[in-house]
């Protein structure tokens, strides 16, 4: 997942994470931050599977690229294996987002419809990784982006 | 992320539960990535953690609490511990009461640092045992081996650790919360710990004596271990090295070392012997390759291209398949900047007008390197801006010499300007000198910790505050000024025409807190308002 210092990178990683491990996964999440706060590059890589080695995503393995800002995704698709799905803001009707922030989470239920955890256990992370009040409107978004995948998502499941 | 017993931890989340676990009884240390959330998170489990001035100075309280029979942890990033070298060398001849474990975060491929020194090196200089986790596990782990190796041989532990196992999330069961560790108290051993030549050169051979058997007991140590695989390749590792190993070559033997200071050479030796082709792969400087074959074991290093950045399990390939054709350049990603409404962007607009050479230092105002401000002639360590300013100024022409300036963070300038600011005063260029502390209320690159300079601790609590004016003012400097440099205002470059223009020794302390934790800081504010009216016993305005 790639986007600029203060989108909410590493927080969506985190519940991608967090959801991987209650499924009973081996997870391994590595992230870069050093600068995260200064508007520059942020990526975070995260695998899950039977048991994880390498925490870093080799070139040409990623079976996801998640980029919340369109030009990120250039720099990291080598990352990406052939057949890979990308999925960026424009796959987000991001005009129905209950807050520009959230874009974040809409990208996570884009994603979630083409992972087999059950979308309660989705939103049980995200409801625990942020400020309760805000969980109505996280949730819209995900469902949002959740949405966005129906269709594709049946025809071409990775 | 608490699955019962099963949690997601970074690596340095793991080495603060396993202090936390183990009773550390003090964490001391400087911020720096990526070793800076260690202390936050034991802090936060209700450890006690303290940031330091610097890691000097941290490393030395961590002694005098060893010294006293407890348990201390003292935490850095790689280039921190230059700065507390001095402490380290000597304390591996001291040895301690308690334990201590020195941590050290290095950062191969510099994500944010200035070099990518490897601190395996340090080990074997300062001759003190080193551990190397390579994943979430072994930090936890080898935290707590590391308390135990430093109380069975009285001992500093280095546990070395890199960014993609500190900044890491994996998997980490916990061990069940150990038996307490014995109450502090001091025995006077004066042979043992005052260092003057009579006390320390038995000092030094008690030392390689305990390395010697410290390395007999790693031969059969369980922090390194053997992962059964073909006869034909075998490898030999340590550290997040490993893990891209094991997914490069699934099919070879590996030799995983955990301890790899002092090695267990006979174990290595045994295990070369037992495969046909024995690669070491490690990151950073070929630390295991030169000691190995300095042993007599006949291995294959890895290329010398190999020795620059980090490695992932597409360069183990290649190293494995002998390839040293030129590697793909990675596609530049948006840099950072300095963020929209930071003051100092009004700083480095002047210095830049000014046409101003200008000695930088580490922080976040390291990014007025970059366009559009191009601002910063130089930036070596913590600190520099001042001795490096100075330099200039005593050698370059007249004409360039009055342009020199010193650009300085206010955590920076308390974690080791301040003595280029005594330096200053006692070794006046003829022309003055110009310093301006970037003073932002926080330590921001490294995710705003406090500093001395704040007046509050590591916890966000008031604590004794060093006023950056008075400190200049005492070291002797007579022009010092204050201003708060905002947009739109002229009012930080006349300061600095002047300055300039006077040919004295000047410190301008630019002040305007970072823009990024307005919100807390007010938050602080209120609280220590509170605090100050609960003591004297008034109702307090700031009550919400």
């Amino acid at each position: 997942m790639a986007g600029l210092g203060g989108q909410g990178v590493l927080t969506a990683t985190d519940i991608i994470a967090d959801v991987a491990l209650r499924a009973g996964y081996d997870v391994k999440k590595s992230e870069i931050k050093g600068m995260s706060q200064r508007g520059g590059s942020v990526a975070c890589d995260v695998r899950f599977g039977a048991e994880i080695l390498s925490p870093m995503v080799p070139a040409g393995e990623a079976d996801f690229l998640l980029a919340l800002e369109a030009a990120q995704l250039e720099p990291n698709r080598h990352l990406l294996r052939p057949g890979g799905v990308t999925l960026e803001p424009s796959a987000i009707d991001t005009a129905q987002l209950p807050q520009k922030k959230m874009l974040n989470v809409a990208l996570l239920g884009a994603l979630s419809a083409r992972l087999p955890m059950p979308e309660t256990a989705w939103l049980e992370s995200v409801h625990a990784a942020f400020d309760p009040k805000y969980f109505e409107a996280n949730q819209k978004a995900f469902l949002l982006g959740r949405a966005s995948q129906s269709k594709t998502a049946e025809s071409s499941d990775p | 992320m608490d699955d019962g017993n099963k949690l997601l931890l970074s690596g340095d989340e793991a080495i603060a539960l396993a202090a936390w676990h183990a009773g550390v009884a003090l964490g001391t240390g400087y911020p720096g990535t990526p070793s800076t959330e260690i202390l936050e998170s034991f802090s936060k489990l209700g450890g006690r953690a303290q940031w330091s001035p610097n890691e000097k100075v941290a490393l030395e309280v961590a002694i005098g609490a060893a010294f006293g029979g407890a348990r201390a942890l003292a935490t850095m990033k790689h280039v921190g511990l230059n700065v507390a070298s001095d402490p380290l060398f000597t304390v591996a001849y001291t040895g301690v009461a308690g334990a201590l474990v020195i941590v050290s975060a290095d950062d191969p491929g510099m994500h944010s640092s200035q070099n990518e020194q490897d601190n395996r090196r340090y080990a074997v200089a300062a001759g003190v045992p080193m551990l190397e986790p390579s994943d979430s596990q072994e930090a936890y782990d080898f935290l707590l081996a590391a308390i135990e190796i430093s109380e069975r041989w009285k001992t500093p532990v280095l546990l070395r650790a890199t960014t993609r196992v500190c900044h890491s999330y994996t998997v980490v069961r916990t061990h069940p919360k150990r038996k307490a560790p014995p109450g502090a108290y001091f025995v006077r051993d004066v042979k043992g710990r005052v260092m003057v030549p009579g006390n320390a050169r038995p000092a030094h051979r008690r030392l390689r004596r305990i390395l010697a058997e410290m390395s007999d007991w790693n031969e059969g140590c369980a922090l390194n271990r053997v992962v059964a695989g073909g006869k034909a390749l075998g490898i030999i590792t340590s550290g997040i090295s490993f893990m891209h190993a094991r997914e490069a070559a699934p099919e070879a033997s590996v030799l995983k070392l955990g301890f790899t200071h002092p090695l267990p050479l006979r174990k290595i030796a045994s295990f070369a012997q037992s495969v046909e082709r024995c690669v070491v792969i490690e990151e950073g400087d070929p630390y295991l390759a030169e000691a190995i074959r300095a042993a007599g074991i006949a291995v294959e290093g890895k290329p010398e291209m190999y020795r620059f950045g980090e490695l992932d399990v597409a360069r183990v390939r290649r190293i494995l398949a002998g390839d040293t054709s030129t590697e793909a350049a990675p596609l530049p990603g948006k840099p950072p900047q300095l963020c929209e409404g930071c003051s100092y962007r009004v700083v480095f607009d002047s210095l830049r007008r000014l046409k101003c050479i200008v000695a930088g230092d580490i922080g976040c105002y390291t990014l007025g390197s970059l366009p559009p401000f191009e601002a910063i002639d130089s930036c070596v360590c913590m600190g520099a801006s001042i001795g490096v300013g100075l330099g200039l100024r005593h050698v370059l022409p007249a004409e360039q010499a009055a342009r020199v300036v010193s650009v300085i963070g206010d955590s920076t300038f308390v974690h080791s300007g301040i003595s280029g600011l005594v330096e200053m005063a006692y070794n006046p260029p003829p022309g003055g000198h110009v310093v301006i502390i970037l003073d932002n209320g926080t330590t921001a690159m490294t995710g705003h910790q406090e500093n001395p300079g704040t007046g509050r601790n590591l916890k966000h609590e008031p604590t004794g505050k060093v006023v950056l004016e008075d400190m200049a003012r005492s070291c002797g400097v007579r022009r010092v000024q204050v201003v708060e440099p905002r947009a739109g205002s002229d009012a930080f470059e006349q300061i600095l025409v002047e300055a300039l223009k006077s040919g004295e020794l000047a410190v301008i302390i630019a002040r305007r807190p970072c823009i990024l934790i307005a919100k807390e800081l007010k938050e602080y504010e209120q609280r220590e308002q509170r605090c100050q009216c609960e003591e004297a016993g008034q109702p307090c305005a700031a009550t919400v």
